[in-house]
């Protein structure tokens, strides 16, 4: 590889310090002695045990995680079927219509969702909690899943569902032993997406949550304007450390499966 | 061989096992099946051929129930199948692109088709293993699709189309790949097939030599259409136009003008400083009807001095000579500035060969070594 001239390096220093320096801060301090958040005052993982007993912030962080699961979950299930319907249907009445929707709420302000949804479920006297989040989680990030979903689908050799097809499969069949298989990495991408989106998401879920449930988001967001703590600083970063390892593994895992199916489907055709 | 017994086409009582009738299949405004009738009878081996682009795969996807005719019926033992889905036909087709699982070993690929079908776990295992063996394929059966070479994958193709023991087998281009031992053995190995199990076949392939060797009756097409069907030999003996004569084999073709001279015999004229050639022909033309003499090489003898009383010939030059080792072709260039080629065996060393580049030859043949052809 070609060593970086010196205007590389330091624009790409430049960049990364821009993106970094705040969450190696915030990291520091949340070791910090000290009551201060400004004011080092020596190492300790006090913080981290404070936040431990700290029952509103992990009640908050059960609901999160519940909400996440719930709502990727569904997401997958929807977005993958539309993104197969809009990729596979064929022409149908609408279609160019249907796949332009689509897309609509990846580019909606978060806003204009949170307060439609929330119009709806008052309209139709949904209770917020839980399961108006998870809802209102699922009808965004549905979006992001078909789209990734449907990329994959379009370089997929249709001649594999039809060799199902003819060796006795029923459309169904198919889709779950040959379709599904095959472009599980794409939906699986679209899950761990689905649920990032859904782990930090705030202002939609401040629309759609109730008094009964809250999420980690909100919570913090609540203690803040009271005055940054440094257990929100411990909880920050374990927040961070666990997104870190979460992107890097399912980013290596995809791209690994994505690689090794690419070569095996280009194998397969003529070679 | 029995194989010259087996004529249903001509037996007016025969039933077809398919029968196309005014088939036509459009893309858009592209017609890519034009008005086709054809029928197919039980356990031929029916063979496309055509120019690439010419619908061979469309015609084959229609019967598989991929595509669906925009005009015409397509019937399967008398049923029409238009509209039957894929899976309920008891057809099965292999691939031109192969279409193999790549999720899959092998294996299971092969087994695919009789899982879907439900049978026992033994009989499968004991169908797999003959797929394999039948193939040569029994070292790599644990290994997926991408491990294993493109001849192999072909084959895999191949035993997972012919696993299931279908009644009408498709096959699209099925040795393309192989080199031309293991697609002698395979093509012999598909007749085996058939004779045992009475399968119907249509083949698509791009080697005539194939279509030869394996067919009852071989289909050329063009543009979506059927140009001539008939048997092996009655293709290459008695095309009935220029284009399916020049498709199968090697031809010359003389353009000239007919008149009767005979009964069924005519005079060709083909050129104004030359006699007529003579050619006999069952079909009709009139005086002065424009024609196209076509004539194999291997029909065409060749030699240093003039013949005696051959019914036709030509002196020429000695153009070009391709040897091809069993046998040699020679360009011969008529004062015409036309090239007619003529092939003999051959039977000595080459350094042998009684003539050689820019010698004075003579070219003969007889009047029914010919074909007439009007278009
Ligand atoms: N789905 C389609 N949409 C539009 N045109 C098509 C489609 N499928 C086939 N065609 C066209 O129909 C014609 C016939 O195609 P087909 O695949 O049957 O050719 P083929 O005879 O099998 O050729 P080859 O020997 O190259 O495989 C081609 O010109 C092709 O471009
Ligand atoms: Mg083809």
């Amino acid at each position: 590889m070609n060593r970086m001239s010196r205007f590389n390096a330091v624009s790409l220093t430049l960049g990364f310090a821009f993106l970094y320096i705040p969450m190696i801060i915030l990291i520091i301090y949340s070791f910090n002695e000290s009551r201060l958040v400004t004011v080092w005052g020596g190492f300790s993982t006090k913080w981290y045990g404070e936040l431990f007993q700290n029952e509103a912030f992990l009640n908050a962080a059960w609901v999160t995680i519940k909400v996440a699961v719930m709502s990727s979950t569904i997401a997958t299930v929807l977005g993958t079927m539309a993104a197969y319907v809009l990729v596979r249907g064929g022409r149908f009445m609408g279609r160019t219509l249907f796949s332009g929707m689509i897309y609509a709420p990846l580019v909606m302000p978060e806003v204009i969702t949170g307060l439609s949804l929330l119009l709806l479920f008052i309209g139709i006297g949904l209770d917020r909690g839980v399961m108006t989040i998870v809802l209102a989680h699922t009808t965004f990030s549905m979006c992001y899943v078909s789209v990734v979903v449907s990329s994959r689908l379009v370089t997929f050799d249709k001649s594999l569902e039809e060799a199902a097809l003819d060796l006795g499969c029923s459309p169904a069949e198919s889709f779950r032993l040959v379709t599904l298989p095959i472009i599980a990495p794409a939906v699986i991408s679209g899950w761990l997406l689905a649920f990032t989106l859904s782990l930090d998401d705030l202002v939609i879920a401040s629309f759609t949550s109730g008094p009964s449930a809250t999420t980690l988001p909100i919570r913090i967001f609540s203690a803040v304007r009271l005055g940054v703590t440094p257990e929100i600083n411990a909880l920050s970063t374990i927040m961070i450390s666990i997104v870190t390892v979460g992107v890097i593994t399912a980013s290596l895992v995809t791209k690994r499966q994505m690689a090794r199916q690419k070569a095996e489907e280009r194998a397969a055709e003529r070679g | 061989m029995t194989v010259s017994e087996f004529e249903p086409w001509n037996d007016p009582e025969a039933k077809p096992l398919i029968h196309f009738q005014n088939v036509t299949k459009r893309f858009g405004d592209f017609t890519a099946i034009d008005d086709l009738t054809i029928d197919i009878y039980e356990k031929e081996f029916y063979a496309l051929l055509g120019p690439s682009g010419c619908g061979k795969t469309t015609l084959m996807r229609m019967l598989a129930g991929f595509e669906t005719p925009t005009e015409g019926t397509i019937q399967l033992a008398g049923q029409d199948i238009v509209g039957v889905p894929p899976n309920k036909r008891a057809t099965n087709m292999m691939f031109q692109s192969y279409a193999l699982f790549p999720h899959l070993s092998i294996w299971e690929n092969i087994a695919f088709g009789l899982r879907r079908e439900g049978m026992a776990k033994d009989k499968i295992n004991d169908r797999v293993e003959e797929m394999l063996r039948l193939t040569r394929m029994e070292k790599f059966a644990r290994r997926k699709p991408h491990q294993v070479s493109g001849g192999q994958r072909q084959r895999v193709a191949l035993a997972r189309s012919l696993a299931k023991a279908p009644k009408l087998l498709l096959l699209d281009e099925p040795l393309g790949a192989l080199d031309k031992k293991l697609r002698q053995d395979t093509q012999f190995e598909l007749m085996d097939i058939q004779e045992k199990t009475g399968t119907t076949f249509v083949i698509v392939t791009h080697d005539q030599e194939e279509a030869m060797t394996v067919a009852s009756r071989v289909a050329v097409m063009d543009h979506g259409q059927i140009k001539q069907v008939a048997t092996p030999a009655h293709i290459y003996e008695a095309p009935n136009s220029v284009y399916v004569a020049d498709f199968i084999g090697e031809v010359n073709i003389i353009d000239g003008t007919a008149s009767p001279n005979g009964e069924d015999t005519y005079a060709v004229k083909w050129c104004d400083n030359h006699a007529p050639l003579n050619a006999a022909s069952p079909l009709p033309f009139s005086e002065g009807q424009k024609c196209h003499l076509a004539i194999r090489p291997e029909k065409v003898s060749i030699s240093a001095d003039k013949p005696e009383g051959a019914a036709n010939m030509v002196q020429g030059k000695v153009h070009d000579i391709a040897y091809l080792g069993n046998i040699s072709t020679y360009y011969v260039e008529l004062p015409t500035g036309a090239i007619i080629k003529a092939q003999t065996a051959n039977t000595r060393r080459i350094a042998r060969r009684s003539f050689t580049w820019e010698d004075t030859v003579w070219l003969s043949w007889t009047a029914t070594a010919g074909v007439l052809l009007a278009e």
